[in-house]
């Protein structure tokens, strides 16, 4: 009897276990503490920002130790994170949680739900404001910490500029016009081989670089998808895309790969880059920054840009989900959100940025443009199939735009209509 | 004697029955011991190469995408609707094409180049080894370093386009959607020719070199031995030379993933295994990236069925 009740314990005891193991499948929870794996990108800033991070924790939390390591090598983090949740051996958290690869991940069951923390909604609403919509899944939930950004803006060379007779103040790039008048300019005094050079190359992401930041100004802040229709098949995406075509077709921007850094190697006068450009160049450029243009010239206070988020993705594989829910928090605070923008200059997803760090925004000057920016920011869509349609949008722009084979309207009305199809899931 | 020995003890044994010595043969051979040595092998082909077959057949038959252990997905069988899928995609039909170019530049100018390479190299007396060497470092060099130069030799202001002068095409050549995948096959030759000059050095040491006195003895001049005893003496490696261009040809993934920046420009260098990458590991959707893969394996199947049936001749 004895060794029946014993048998029963164990027994018991194993699916509670099992239990345990297995509860995340993507419902949140409050149940699990103890020590956690977290992997955050491996560039110099954001490895010390996480080291420190883990101490702090650390230092305070005996039971409930967190191991950190770099995002494991691969071509992609999105691939090494997606290996991963299909072996089963993702960590609880990762810092550098692609907003394209998200509806993926959801998809392969790998991520939690945050919002079923009992604070989720409340804390990521409430830190990152109006901005945390475009982070929601189309189930409403959040499967992803909307985490930091890095708003992009045009960089221009004030040497290049000054040399072609150009103000390297008050550079005129606001309106289209503006833009290709100072282009032509730049290339033909000889001042730089080419005015811009996105990458001409056909990755899915490239999109991001060149049409998608123009888009988002010119469209007044719309994403790619809305509502599970594409929406740049209107006079906003034609005139953005026109825009591009007319640099590449006069030899404004380079249709070759190029390699290396075409702006720091003054192969370009300009490029389109986030607030990690500022230590990047350093003073290698002597730079300026501007909003990146529209068709009439927006106000920078209203223009709209790309992202380029990373946010955190909390791992289904993840045993200890209430200790990595704290420490998600712990680690996107007002406290350590501040660490952040002093080790990184990214911006992290916080409303009112400028005003909670305006101490660092006035010692930083050069900063406080991309802080602005951050607020008015633009997401790639959170909808099924993304890298799908992100592929398919840069094929057709590809053929149409950089290599000029189809008139943009036809480009942008066949891609339009397979994004709807791949939009629905 | 042995025949004498032999015979009461096959009349002892039922007429319907083998001796358990040839049964055991029967089962495992003239050298039981050499299935032994073989199965590691055996193990190793069944689960890295069978296994992943078989398994990529199935997933291009069902919904199927990748999961996280445990999780509750729906994958159901769907026949043939990969494959539709696959046939009603363009950009499939052009990757396709795009190798066939590939192949028909890439696998002649293997062949010829490396036997001819191979001959001269066989003749060569001082050094040697350097030549080999030379010939050889391409191939052991990973194609990602190399890249760069040759991105250096080809974009319109590179190398190639300043001696060409007015000469040089306009888009240059890795822009070009005409001459993208002509470089790309180029560029391959020269970097695998290493591998196959090797083959060939190796094939010539088993031609005999009285029959090259006899040619000579006949009147035979270097052209006429060249095509009268070398190619039909490394027939067998022409035959190897060709299945290994053509199988790692239709496999080409590195080259326009680096060089072309992902099979530019407009999809005129993408292959199927790049097109697969994007589809199965990309984009999520390894159940039409297998069935672009299945394709793939009947295609380079019935290649390599018509080099046997015609290069390969009785030898092989």
């Amino acid at each position: 009897m004895r060794r029946r009740i014993m048998t029963t314990a164990v027994a018991a005891a194993g699916l509670l276990a099992l239990t345990a193991c297995t509860s995340g499948g993507g419902d949140g929870g409050d149940e699990g503490r103890g020590d956690i794996t977290i992997w955050y990108s491996n560039n110099e800033a954001e490895i010390a920002w996480g080291k420190q991070m883990v101490e702090a924790w650390n230092a305070e939390h005996a039971d409930e130790q967190v191991k950190a390591q770099e995002i494991p090598a691969g071509s992609s983090s999105e691939e090494v994170i997606g290996a991963a949740i299909t072996a089963g051996n993702a960590p609880c958290l990762v810092y550098n949680t692609s907003p394209a690869a998200v509806p993926q991940f959801q998809k392969q069951g790998g991520l939690v739900n945050l919002s079923e923390f009992d604070d989720g909604d409340d804390y990521i609403t409430e830190r990152s404001g109006d901005l945390a919509e475009q982070y929601r899944s189309t189930d409403g939930g959040f499967y992803q910490m909307p985490w930091k950004s890095n708003p992009v803006m045009i960089f221009y060379n004030k040497a290049m500029f000054a040399q072609a007779g150009l103000d390297p103040e008050n550079p005129p790039l606001a309106t289209y016009d503006e833009f290709l008048a100072t282009a032509r300019t730049l290339v033909s005094s000889g001042a730089a081989p080419f005015a811009i050079n996105p990458a001409p190359t056909s990755e899915f992401f490239q999109s991001w670089f060149d049409f998608y930041p123009l888009y988002a100004a010119q469209s007044g802040g719309k994403l790619l998808v809305e509502d599970g229709a594409a929406t740049f098949d209107d006079a906003n995406g034609e005139a953005v895309a026109e825009f591009w075509a007319t640099l590449y077709s006069e030899g404004l921007a380079g249709n070759e790969q190029y390699q290396g850094d075409a702006f720091a190697d003054g192969l370009a006068a300009m490029s389109i880059v986030g607030p990690w450009a500022i230590s990047v160049y350093g003073e290698d450029v002597e730079w300026g920054s501007v909003p990146v243009p529209t068709q009439a010239g927006t106000a920078p206070e209203e223009t709209y840009t790309f992202s380029d988020a990373k946010n955190v993705g909390m791992f289904t594989a993840c045993e200890n989900q209430a200790t990595a829910w704290d420490v998600l928090k712990f680690s996107t605070n007002e406290e350590q959100d501040g660490i952040w923008l002093e080790e990184t200059g990214q911006m992290p997803l916080r409303q009112n940025l400028t005003e909670t760090y305006a101490d660092y925004f006035e010692a930083n000057p050069a900063y406080e443009q991309f802080g602005e920016q951050a607020a008015r920011t633009v997401e790639v869509p959170n909808v099924p199939n993304s890298i799908e349609i992100w592929q398919t949008f840069r094929d057709g722009y590809s053929n149409s735009v950089i290599f000029g084979e189809e008139p943009v309207s036809t480009f942008l009305t066949d891609a339009a209509a397979e994004i709807d199809e791949l939009a629905q899931g | 004697m042995t025949a004498v020995e032999a015979a009461p003890r096959r009349a002892a044994t039922k007429p319907d029955e083998a001796p358990p010595s040839r049964r055991r043969r029967r089962w495992l051979g003239e050298h039981p011991l050499g299935l032994l040595f073989s199965t590691p092998y055996l193990v190793f082909v069944g689960l890295i190469f069978a296994y992943p077959v078989v398994f990529a057949v199935w997933m291009s038959f069902q919904d199927y995408f990748f999961a996280a252990p445990g999780a509750e997905v729906d994958r159901p069988f769907v026949g043939f609707d990969n494959y539709i899928a696959v046939i009603e995609d363009p950009a499939v039909w052009r990757s396709f094409g795009n190798v066939g170019i590939f192949l028909l530049i890439n696998v002649p100018l293997t062949v010829g180049l490396s036997l001819l390479l191979a001959t001269a190299l066989d003749k060569v007396v001082h050094a040697r080894t350097f030549f080999r060497v030379s010939y050889y470092v391409p191939y052991v060099t990973a194609s990602v370093a190399i890249v760069a130069v040759w991105l250096f030799l080809f974009t319109s202001n590179g190398l190639v386009n300043q001696i060409l002068g007015p000469l040089a095409p306009d888009p240059s050549w890795l822009v070009n959607s005409g001459l993208a995948m002509p470089t790309i096959a180029l560029f391959v030759t020269w970097k695998g020719l290493g591998f196959y000059i090797l083959l060939y050095l190796a094939a010539l040491q088993n031609v005999g070199k009285e029959l090259y006195e006899a040619a000579s003895v006949d009147g035979a001049g270097a052209v006429r031995r060249f095509f009268s005893v070398t190619v039909p003496g490394v027939r067998p490696a022409t035959v190897l030379v060709l299945l290994l261009a053509t199988i790692t040809g239709a496999n080409l993934f590195t080259e326009p993933y680096l060089l072309t920046g992902g099979g530019g420009p407009n999809g005129a260098s993408t292959s199927p295994v790049l097109l697969i990458y994007q589809k199965g590991i990309e984009q999520g959707n390894p159940d039409v990236a297998s069935a672009i893969g299945v394709i793939l394996i009947v295609f380079v199947l019935v290649i390599a069925w018509l080099q046997r049936r015609f290069a390969g001749g009785e030898e092989s």
